[in-house]
């Protein structure tokens, strides 16, 4: 038995499944990327009972549950949390030519980090609590990508 | 809880490129071995509970498709899109519930995809997919945060992956094992810093299943069961931004309850042995330390001291781990059934002394968001 099992090349069928999909960016969504879009402005969402300054903005806190009605506008800078430089990253995947990386950014005025990606930095300016600041594209569409990257901060001289 | 014991567990070798199996053919060695352990053929079970991940699978409602493979036909039957140990801690709920003894099955062919296309499409398309994120990108924010917070260093992760995978040469169905030193982790080429490439698990193929009956039928069995004492799951932020990455909230919150149940109340000194998710070298570091085997931020050089080695006090991943083997959501599944072997004496080589209390952990989601942790013992 084993021996045919060990001769037999198996067969294989390349495939694969594309699907488009158009998902709702919803209204909070669509209000924080217009503000991106047209005014190149972070917004964030306050909790009226724990007071949290979300960012993303999202409709409801998901510590207390309470409906966050209330918009704050952010800074366009803000500190790295955690972040790490991409060596070996899929073709597909990268937004970015070049050395990029990704971070957790806190954005001045807000409570919570979010997720974007970094450019344009030295890794000697790379480290907890450095600050970073948000690099707009020309074009903007109204996407998270109309902010291209976060670069650190030039030391005023 | 009632007593509920794990009866018979079986896994297929795990590799990369399988291409000989079919998802079936995996699933049907799988619990083919499982229910010879347990001395049971498949008329002996009530209901079957499999676990899949359409994506991986390259199907949707991937779980109904390998249903002839572990004999469901007739039987009570639902699915878990989960990691193993969410898997079979439902599995464990139906027999609870009165329905019998269930056959639990999970399988993963990671080879027949691209890994880091699946696990960008896992975050959020509006604010974090675009940017190209994946398994391990979001892993290093996380591992970069855990070292920080507590100056855990590259050689200490280090540990980790030679201890594991040189664990995995004395367990057969581990798929990597290498003899490794510090120097060649620290040499490897940086994948996503301050993750490296020996810092990470392989893609693999593979195949795990229990059977998990009631005290009455297990005891009328002749195999020797590994009871289940504990259980607990919870669940952390999704967005990574939410969350302190370098926190372990989730994890704790999990062990509190399954030690509860478990009727464990200090388990650095109760715990023989754990088996947890060591996807990345640095996981193994927080899961010790979120399971209360040793204090926060002293995974480290606890590891150091050889703690958590084969023969050491408190072995930690003693089959090689995740990082020797990752069939994703089956990985959680194994690190059950090798607590339970350990507990039974069946571990083979790699069997520690004495192991009379094991624990398992498996996580969900990006960085760990949902955690899940098992109790299991010797004596019901
Ligand atoms: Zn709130």
């Amino acid at each position: 038995m084993d021996d045919w099992r060990e001769a037999q090349e198996v067969l294989v069928m390349d495939g694969g499944i594309k699907v488009p999909y158009s998902w709702s960016a919803g209204e909070t969504g669509t209000t924080y990327l217009e503000s991106l879009r047209d005014d190149k402005k972070f917004l964030g969402t306050r909790c009226p009972e724990c007071g949290i300054v979300y960012h993303i903005p999202r409709r409801n806190c998901p510590d207390c549950f309470s409906e966050c009605a209330e918009w704050v506008e952010l800074g366009s800078s803000g500190e790295l949390v955690t972040y790490t430089i991409t060596r070996k990253h899929h073709p597909q995947l990268s937004p970015l030519k070049g050395v990029f990386g990704y971070a957790v950014i806190k954005l001045d005025g807000a409570d919570t980090g979010f997720v974007h990606l970094i450019s344009e930095f030295d890794e000697s300016q790379l480290a907890k609590g450095a600050r970073v600041e948000a690099v707009f594209a020309g074009e903007r569409e109204g996407s998270i990508l109309d902010v291209r990257y976060f670069r650190p901060v030039k030391a005023v001289s | 809880m009632e007593p509920v014991a794990i009866v018979g567990v079986g896994m297929t070798k795990f590799e990369r490129d399988r291409v000989r199996d079919t998802f079936g053919d995996l699933v049907f060695e799988a619990c083919t071995r499982a229910l010879d352990d347990a001395g049971m053929t498949i008329d002996d079970i009530d209901i079957v509970l499999t676990g899949s991940n359409d994506f991986f699978d390259g199907r949707t409602i991937s779980s109904m498709a390998i249903m002839d493979a572990c004999g469901s036909y007739d039987k009570n039957v639902s699915t878990v899109e989960g990691d193993g140990t969410f898997g079979a801690a439902h599995a464990v709920m139906r027999v609870l519930a009165g329905w019998g003894t269930c056959l639990y099955c999970a399988h993963h062919k990671g080879s027949e995809s691209v890994m880091p296309l699946i696990t960008n499409a896992m975050f959020d398309p509006i604010y974090e997919r675009f940017l190209g994120i994946d398994s391990v990108t979001s892993a290093a924010l996380q591992a970069r945060a855990y070292m920080d917070r507590y100056g855990v260093t590259e050689e200490q992760c280090a540990q980790v992956s030679v201890k594991n995978h040189g664990n995995a040469f004395k367990n057969p169905y581990a798929q990597l094992p290498l003899q490794l030193t510090i120097e060649d982790v620290l040499a490897s080429p940086y994948v996503a810093d301050p993750i490296k490439l020996l810092d990470c698990c392989p893609i693999s193929d593979g195949a795990s299943a229990v059977v998990i009956a009631g005290a009455q039928r297990a005891k009328a069995l002749d195999a020797k069961p590994a009871w289940v004492k504990g259980i607990g799951y919870n669940c952390d932020a999704y967005h990574l931004g939410d969350r302190d990455l370098s926190k372990v909230d989730a994890l704790q919150a999990a062990s509190k309850t399954a030690y509860a149940q478990a009727g464990i109340s200090d388990p650095a000194k109760e715990v023989d042995l754990a088996e947890v998710h060591d996807t990345f070298t640095y996981l193994e570091l927080m899961a010790i330390e979120g399971l209360g085997l040793c204090r926060m931020g002293e995974a480290g050089e606890f590891t150091a001291f050889g703690n958590t080695a084969q023969d050491g006090r408190l072995p930690v991943n003693a089959s090689g781990g995740c990082i020797s083997s990752n069939p994703v959501l089956v990985a959680g599944l194994n690190s059950i059934i090798e607590c339970a072997l350990q507990i039974r004496g069946d571990a083979g080589e790699h069997q520690v002394d004495g192991v009379k209390t094991a624990v398992a952990q498996g996580v969900n989601g990006p960085c760990g968001q949902s955690q899940c942790v098992w109790v299991l013992g010797g004596d019901e």
